[in-house]
């Protein structure tokens, strides 16, 4: 690997995806990618007693799947990066204790997948591992204990709110031809400007976005049109509107190539979840199954995926402090 | 250029769809003078029925707090209330589903430190501070009294 400019880390080795699982609830397969996903399952508790539970069950069998589409076993993973939204990150824990690999917890809030993945590429690609996987989830109701109300609480949620998705997305890696490949990795800084609304994550994380995209752009001297598509994690349509603001004061215009995850997991109006989904599993479970499937498929050859998180927790929105973006980029291709 | 907190602030005002204050005012008056209706027609009720004022004025509020806890319970009140808004929130339904939605909710923690220690979460600050601002209430008209 080699670093250019100043954030942005190329791959050498092609560190590629050999497999990668969806496991979706009910609400998610209800939406426009509804086919796209390996798994889904009716109940919120997955058949578990607790929401946390649940949650793990998701990463669990999200990781499963994607061992069994990369024709590996558990002993051939080095090591898995994993984290969630839980409090100590309990959804990885619980749902990767039983596999015996070695096991590298991250929080990264909602930028979780970029992250995970891109450490789990860098693994690979320096040599330090020969198999790695990257995992992450969020679920509806065990986001909403934690964060907002008791789900049969009667309150009412702003347009600006964005709905957790119930998902998980896993990826497995290794050196491999012929498979999208992760080509990059630019980890992103802390951006905070300063929102304090926690019904308005999209506004708190597009600064973040921004910024990483205006540092890979620099790094690699490319431009939006260099690339299939740009997909943001969960901006919903508050964020991107905000980021393309953003981005225009910098001369930068993505718009003709820009998705974000969190606009196409649910159809916005029909399914009533406001400004968009947000949550781990947004991005990671639109990466693990729309976007590669595109990519396997030829639709795609050369995208930016950009998982974006809001550092936030509820204690920190109690005591009025303002919420902390973060946005890491990955740079997929397959050629 | 990098925006100051409070040009961002701006433009994010400006890109943040407002809550639909009008269709929530009106929804609210409806569904909360609905509930209001339904007490009263209890009254009635419970009157016809025989039962004495005070007994009527006990057992009218036990109904509505025993049929919104009901719902809570169905995951019917929730639905209701997305649309009703403070309709619901401010008459005494608002009040039994502020405890036993978490109620519901924690009970995954156990009876003890789940049910128990969770139940007043929302609820609690109505509490506190409503027996707090009954009891100084209660001072200034004994002083007033005074005179």
């Amino acid at each position: 690997m080699k670093k250019t400019g100043k954030r942005t880390i190329i791959f050498e080795n092609k560190p590629s995806i050999l497999g990668y699982a969806s496991v979706v609830g009910k609400k998610e397969h209800e939406g426009p990618l509804s086919e796209e996903f390996d798994f889904y399952t009716e109940d919120s508790f997955f058949g578990e007693k607790t929401f946390e539970k649940a949650e793990s069950k998701l990463q669990k069998t999200a990781v499963k799947i994607a061992l069994e589409k990369a024709r590996l076993e558990e002993k051939d993973i080095d090591n898995i990066f994993a984290g969630d939204l839980l409090n100590q990150c309990i959804g990885s824990s619980f749902g990767l204790k039983e596999f015996g690999i070695p096991f590298i917890g991250l929080y990264g809030a909602c930028s979780t997948m970029s992250l995970s993945a891109g450490l789990a590429a860098l693994f690979v690609d320096s040599g330090a591992a020969e198999h790695t996987a990257a995992v992450t989830s969020s679920h509806f109701c065990s986001a909403e204990r934690q964060y907002r109300f008791p789900l049969n609480y009667g309150s009412q949620r702003t347009p600006t709110a964005q709905w957790t998705v119930t998902g998980s997305g896993a990826l497995v890696l290794g050196r491999g031809a012929g498979k999208p490949y992760i080509n990059s990795v630019t980890f992103g800084e802390i951006a905070d400007y300063g929102i304090k609304d926690t019904n308005n994550m999209g506004a708190a994380m597009a600064p973040a976005a921004a910024d990483t995209l205006l540092h890979f752009f620099s790094d690699t001297g490319t431009k939006a049109e260099d690339y299939d598509i740009i997909f943001t994690g969960d901006l919903g349509y508050v964020g991107t509107n905000l980021l393309y603001e953003l981005l225009e004061r910098e001369k930068t215009d993505i718009r003709c190539r820009h998705s974000d995850c969190g606009l196409i997991i649910f159809d916005r109006e029909k399914q009533d979840v406001h400004a968009g989904a947000s949550g781990c599993g947004c991005s990671a479970s639109v990466l693990c199954s729309y976007i590669l499937h595109r990519l396997e498929q030829g639709d795609f050859k050369n995208i930016l995926f950009m998982s974006t998180g809001a550092l936030l927790s509820p204690t920190s929105s109690f005591q009025g402090s303002s919420i902390p973006g973060i946005a890491h980029l990955l740079n997929i291709k397959n050629d | 250029m990098r925006p100051t907190n409070k040009e961002y602030a701006a433009m994010a005002k400006k890109q943040s769809p407002p809550s639909p204050k009008v269709k929530d005012f009106i929804c609210a008056f409806v569904i909360g003078g609905l509930i209001c209706v339904l007490g009263q027609l209890l009254i009635e009720l419970y009157t016809y029925l025989g039962f004495e004022e005070k007994v009527v004025k006990m057992a009218v509020p036990s109904t509505l707090i025993f049929a919104a806890a009901l719902l809570t319970g169905l995951k019917i009140f929730d639905k209701i209330a997305k649309r009703a808004g403070a309709g619901t929130l401010v008459p005494i339904t608002g009040f039994a589903n502020a405890v036993v939605s978490p109620a519901i909710e924690f009970k995954s923690e156990g009876q003890v430190l789940g049910l128990g220690a969770k139940m007043f979460t929302i609820a609690g600050p109505v509490l506190v501070f409503g027996i707090t601002a009954s009891a100084v209430y209660g001072i200034i008209l004994w002083i007033a009294g005074m005179f």
